[in-house]
């Protein structure tokens, strides 16, 4: 009973962020493609909180659709000088796309078939617990095996580096 | 639980979705989209392998979370530049920003 009611939600939020994904890159508007690419990154939080990745769904939440949304509603706000103003699909470069992720999408599709028709993944082997945030704290912050100060820290220097970065392009000189 | 197959399913179609529009757009930031899109994908991955492959370890989440700030830093300065072309040329359609090409 859980279980169905549990492939339930996924199948709704896999229609709902399959639609959006699709409407994000269809919509000539590029404003209404922003708040369709925002229904994908909040299905994608729910899929983590189904994953049992709390902490994971809240840096989703926080960093992609708190974040980089709003970089994006106010990079759309300076640079569109006539409102939405549509762009025409250009023939070609729709065909040459399509065809693209047509064959990319076979390609992939038809390996995981392949896979998972071959070895059937063991239900036994599925971990149904929550992380722990201390578990996680710690995995972050140690300096042993299996443990990441070392990426943290390059990724603080990292995001330090775009700050200056983005503060040196974008300023009027 | 649901099978593992599902998930990738969904994160194959989102990547290609992305994909489609990486090439087919015009608008800069709609290119910037649907690379969000295929890096959003990516990230499903990394911590589906890990939940049904690995459950005991954290490798693939973690590599889901530095994904993310990477991609959040990415996006910082590409709109950076947007804007920049933007203040230079008027426009941020991909067609006219040939300044580069040889």
């Amino acid at each position: 009973m859980e279980l169905s009611s549990n492939l339930i939600i996924f199948y709704l939020l896999a229609a709902f962020m399959v639609v959006s994904a699709i409407l994000a890159v269809a919509s000539k508007r590029i404003m209404r493609a922003a708040t369709c690419l925002l229904f994908v990154l909040v299905g994608t939080a729910g899929l983590y909180l189904m994953l049992n990745y709390h902490f994971l769904a809240a840096v989703q939440l926080s960093v992609y659709a708190g974040g980089i949304l709003v970089l994006f509603l106010f990079a759309i706000f300076l640079t569109n000088p006539k409102g939405d103003a549509a762009e025409p699909h250009d023939r070609r470069r729709v065909v040459m796309g399509i065809v693209a992720s047509l064959c990319g999408a076979v390609v992939a599709g038809f390996i995981i078939l392949k896979q998972f028709c071959l070895y059937p993944v063991s239900d036994t082997a599925i971990g149904d617990h929550e992380v722990n945030m201390k578990v996680i704290g710690t995995a972050l912050m140690g300096t042993e095996k299996y443990q990441y100060l070392l990426p943290f820290e390059a990724l603080s220097v990292l995001l330090l580096a775009c700050i200056i970065g983005g503060i040196l392009i974008a300023r009027k000189s | 639980m649901i099978p593992m197959n599902h998930y990738l399913a969904l994160s194959i179609i989102l990547f290609f979705v992305g994909i489609y529009g990486f090439i087919a757009r015009k608008n800069m930031l709609a290119v910037l989209i649907s690379v969000e899109l295929v890096l959003n994908a990516v990230e499903l991955n990394f911590s589906v392998f890990n939940r049904y492959l690995y459950p005991e370890r954290l490798e693939g989440m973690f590599f889901s979370l530095f994904g993310i700030a990477i991609s959040a830093a990415e996006t910082a300065v590409a709109i950076a530049i947007i804007i920049n072309v933007y203040r230079n040329m008027q426009s941020i359609d991909i067609r006219h920003v040939d300044k580069l090409k040889g």
